[in-house]
């Protein structure tokens, strides 16, 4: 009697282990797998909608600037993406000093990815009159100064306008390229722009290559 | 791996605690459909919070803004529409298994002893159940958000000297307000979660501690000694149950068995719950009520306010007093009574299986009456609906009243000492 | 326990009767995968409705993306007022002016095919009647003493109920009987029956924007859930077999 008990016990608990038994473990990892994929499937929704929504998008879209009014030497200030974007109408003599002080600088090249593929020479730019650049100081974070009509020779003897950022003395030319020993790092950022035509710029996007 | 397992067990008893109540606990053998609906709360209960968390992740409580944020969330909102939908199905999915979960417990005689106080906290969660709801369907802001606020909080203008001083305190306000909605949505999204999750925790210590009943109402576990090697069970189950108690050859494992079967009917569950989401999200204005897509209008009143359906037979029970105090006394004296069921019982004999006819037809007719006030709380008032949620509600409190007169000397078949094969 | 269930799903229908209401209206087969009828509705709502209604939740790009309309194109002849295709379709009407000229603002439309339902809103905008003592000389059979003119009166022409004579509880009334144009529209009443339901196809799209695609992840998922039904099922069932 108690040895078919044991029997009985150990037959009940033999089909137990999956290691034990092929179809048991084949169900187990097949529905796990499915469990699994639905899972997945589950979490999608919440991921994806930490992306960006309908309104940041469209607070976050293109800015279209009409430059025809900017005066030679003069900056504008636009808002893209809630940062301060600069357009400066850069004259012959700022365009002609840019090569005067590369030895100065700590990027002169534009090695460093600050910029799309268009504004990777030496005036930094699509068009060699106006420079637009991202208004953010790449030190921390703050809003550097327009130093014009020889206001920025104090701080770098023989430049007469440049960048100047009050927070910690980071210093930049003309073309958003930063000075060696300062705090900031890096050149300014160029955004992405294109411009639709001789008096509109829009910043945000590049223009789509044929 | 198992060094790392060991060692977070000398510091913290992991294991032991998931062996003792997930995995070695003992449930019986015959536990039928009807056991499903509590392992489905807990599913509606994680939909709920984590829904919930991504939601209050755009939406905006004040007055001026939150209509205008949950229509951002369903349609700016990469898959908003999803997790809102979830989260409003998973509202009228909560109540739809809570009410399946109780009525088992009474057709089981689940609240007898030593159940008692599991029964209570059960109606405990039920109750922050009913707040928490409430209040979340105040949050969308819409006319029916508005108005069925309006009524509910101006019922406790009724209770005499504090009254109306009372509905001020509640509102923040001269009325219900944007003060009324920053408040709600406090208490909806952390307050009350931290309660109910709280109760569940206490819910199933409790289950745990006296162990689950089943559709024969047999004990499975036995006073030690009494039963023959043969007779015990041959799973493995915790030390916890078996140093206390001979657990009988009733009962399995819950992990895999009971968590399986749990699977299966999460899966049927699953489907029905994701028909609704995808392709009924209102279920014809009863889980998304049609006044609700219009903004809140104070000057405005709706032509009929009903609150959502899982309150309506509460509602019909209010409505058929015609005294305002009264009617409100009434309200809340048919959940009091559900809270005293194990009181009214004076049985020993836990399942209807084993009770009288007269027991059963109790039974039955208690969901009957409870459906049909539900569809009297949750319709255009008309006289005939008047005098029938008058009699339904006299029903109501008559299968309390007759339970406790018949359940002293009721006539009941011979409850077998273990489960039947 | 079957009896339970029976008696309880004998009870279902009795939901029916909750809808209450008591003008008869008529169905509106509206299908919301018919781009070319959204695309009429659409543009029979900005040229007519946008006045005075918003539709203050829905973007224009969105609206115009999802309706397959090019944007340039949209831009053309669906927005009048110089909004961007980023904003929302909100009306030309300045609150305050709107609630003095007409009583109360008119309400917002993005979600009015949720709150009243499309058989009301086809019905109701093919209902409204010549009344000379309303302020704008129309009253409507759906919604009696509405404020709002008869927009689009242009395109049905004048509407005319007529009327018998009837008994009602013993006495002798008018009892409407049905509207009839003069035929002074520039559509024939199949025509215009149609540019409502495509208002009204348009009105459903924009209270729900995601339904189609809603039902078309709905199948999948359901799909999805019978395979893992199956599996789940099986696994139960397997290590169920140790218990007798």
């Amino acid at each position: 009697m108690s040895n078919v008990s044991v029997d009985a016990k150990e037959s009940a608990l033999s089909d137990d282990k999956p290691q034990d038994n092929p179809r048991r473990r084949f169900l187990t990892v097949a529905t796990c797998v499915v469990g699994g994929v639905g899972a997945a499937g589950a979490a999608v929704p919440f991921v994806a909608s930490w992306n960006p929504s309908a309104k940041a998008k469209a607070a976050g879209a293109d800015v279209e600037v009409d430059i025809s009014a900017i005066e030679p030497g003069q900056l504008i200030r636009v808002m893209w993406r809630s940062k301060p974007v600069w357009i400066v109408r850069r004259t012959p003599e700022i365009l002609a000093e840019l090569g005067n002080h590369e030895d100065q600088l700590r990027d002169p090249n534009s090695e460093n990815e600050q910029q799309p593929a268009f504004a990777k020479n030496q005036y930094r730019s699509l068009k060699e009159e106006y420079l637009i650049l991202v208004g953010i100081c790449t030190h921390l974070g703050c809003s550097p100064q327009h130093m014009k009509d020889g206001a920025f020779e104090e701080y770098v003897e023989g430049v007469p306008d440049g960048f100047f950022c009050p927070c910690h003395g980071s210093k930049f030319d003309m073309a958003g390229r930063v000075f060696e020993n300062v705090p900031a790092p890096l050149n300014l950022v160029v955004p992405p722009y294109q411009f639709v035509d001789e008096n509109t710029v829009i910043i945000g996007s590049e223009a789509e290559v044929a | 791996m198992q060094a790392f397992l060991a060692w977070i067990e000398e510091r913290i008893p992991m294991m032991r605690v998931a062996n003792m109540h997930a995995i070695q606990y003992p449930a019986p053998k015959n536990m039928n459909f009807w056991y499903v609906f509590g392992f489905l709360a807990t599913v509606v209960l994680v939909n709920q919070i984590v829904t919930g968390i991504w939601l209050t992740m755009n939406f905006n409580p004040t007055a001026e803004g939150a209509f205008a944020s949950v229509e951002y969330i369903m349609r700016e909102i990469d898959y908003g529409w999803i997790i809102r939908y979830m989260h409003s199905t998973g509202a009228s999915a909560f109540f739809i298994v809570v009410y399946l979960h109780m009525f088992r417990g009474m057709i089981y005689g689940s609240y007898q002893k030593p159940r008692e106080l599991l029964w209570i906290f059960g109606m405990l969660i039920y109750l922050a159940l009913m707040a928490e709801a409430f209040m979340g369907y105040v949050l969308p802001w819409g006319q029916m958000s508005y108005w069925g606020a309006q009524v509910i909080v101006s019922l406790f203008s009724a209770i005499p000297v504090i009254g109306p001083d009372l509905v001020q305190w509640i509102q923040g306000d001269y009325v219900i307000s944007g003060a009324t909605l920053n408040r709600f949505f406090a208490l909806h999204v952390i307050a009350l979660p931290l309660v109910i999750v709280i109760l569940v925790f206490l819910h199933i210590i409790a289950l745990h501690e006296v162990g689950s009943n089943n559709p024969d109402g047999v004990a499975i576990k036995h006073k030690k000694g009494s039963l023959s090697e043969d007779e015990k069970t041959k799973f493995e189950i915790h030390e916890y149950y078996t140093s206390k108690y001979d657990i009988a050859d009733d009962v399995l494992p819950f992990f895999p068995h009971i968590v399986l079967k749990d699977l299966v009917a999460f899966c049927i569950f699953l489907a029905g719950f994701t028909y609704i989401m995808f392709f009924a999200p209102e279920m014809g204005g009863k889980f998304l009520e049609h006044p609700n897509f219009e903004i809140a209008n104070p000057l405005k009143t709706p032509e009929h306010i009903f609150p959502v359906w899982y309150f309506t037979p509460f509602y019909a029970i209010l409505k058929a007093v015609p005294d305002k105090l009264f009617g409100v006394i009434a309200m809340f004296g048919a959940i009091i009574f559900l809270f005293l069921l194990p009181w009214f019982d004076r049985g020993t004999v836990k399942s209807w299986r084993y009770r009288s006819g007269l027991h059963k037809t109790n039974l039955i007719v208690f969901a009957i009456v409870f459906v049909f006030l539900g569809y009297l709380g949750g319709t255009p008032q008309e006289n005939w609906k008047i005098t029938a949620s008058q009699i339904l509600t006299v029903m109501y409190f008559g299968f309390f009243i007759l339970l406790f007169i018949y359940s002293k000397n009721e006539t009941t078949k011979p409850v077998p000492a273990r489960i039947p094969k | 326990m079957r009896k339970l269930i029976c008696i309880l799903a004998l009870l279902l229908p009795g939901f029916a009767f909750a809808a209450g209401g008591n003008v008869h209206l008529d169905k509106a087969n509206y299908d919301l995968s018919d781009k070319a009828s959204l695309q009429r509705g659409a543009k029979i709502f900005m040229n007519y409705c946008l006045g005075c209604h918003g539709q203050q939740y829905q973007r224009y790009q969105r609206t115009f993306n999802d309706l397959g309309i090019p944007e340039d194109l949209a831009q053309e002849n669906l927005q009048f007022t110089g909004e961007k295709i980023s904003d929302y379709i909100t009306r030309s009407m300045p609150a305050e002016s709107a609630a003095v000229w007409f009583g109360a603002a008119p309400p917002d439309l993005t979600l009015v095919a949720r709150v009243r339902g499309a058989d009301w809103i086809y019905t109701y905008l093919r209902s409204f009647y010549v009344d000379e003592s309303r302020p704008f000389g129309v009253n409507n059979t759906v919604f009696p003493e509405v404020g709002m003119p008869h927009v689009l009166q242009p395109l049905q022409g004048t509407p005319r109920m007529t009327e018998e004579e009837a008994l009602v509880d013993g006495e002798k009334v008018m009892r409407h009987v049905g509207i009839k144009t003069d035929g002074d529209g520039s559509m024939t009443t199949a025509e215009y029956d149609q540019a409502v339901l495509d208002l009204v196809n348009y009105l459903e799209y924009t209270g729900e924007p995601f339904r189609l695609e809603s039902e078309s992840i709905g199948k999948w998922v359901l799909v999805f859930i019978l395979v893992l039904f199956v599996f789940v099922y099986l696994l139960k069932k397997e290590y169920w077999r140790d218990v007798h």
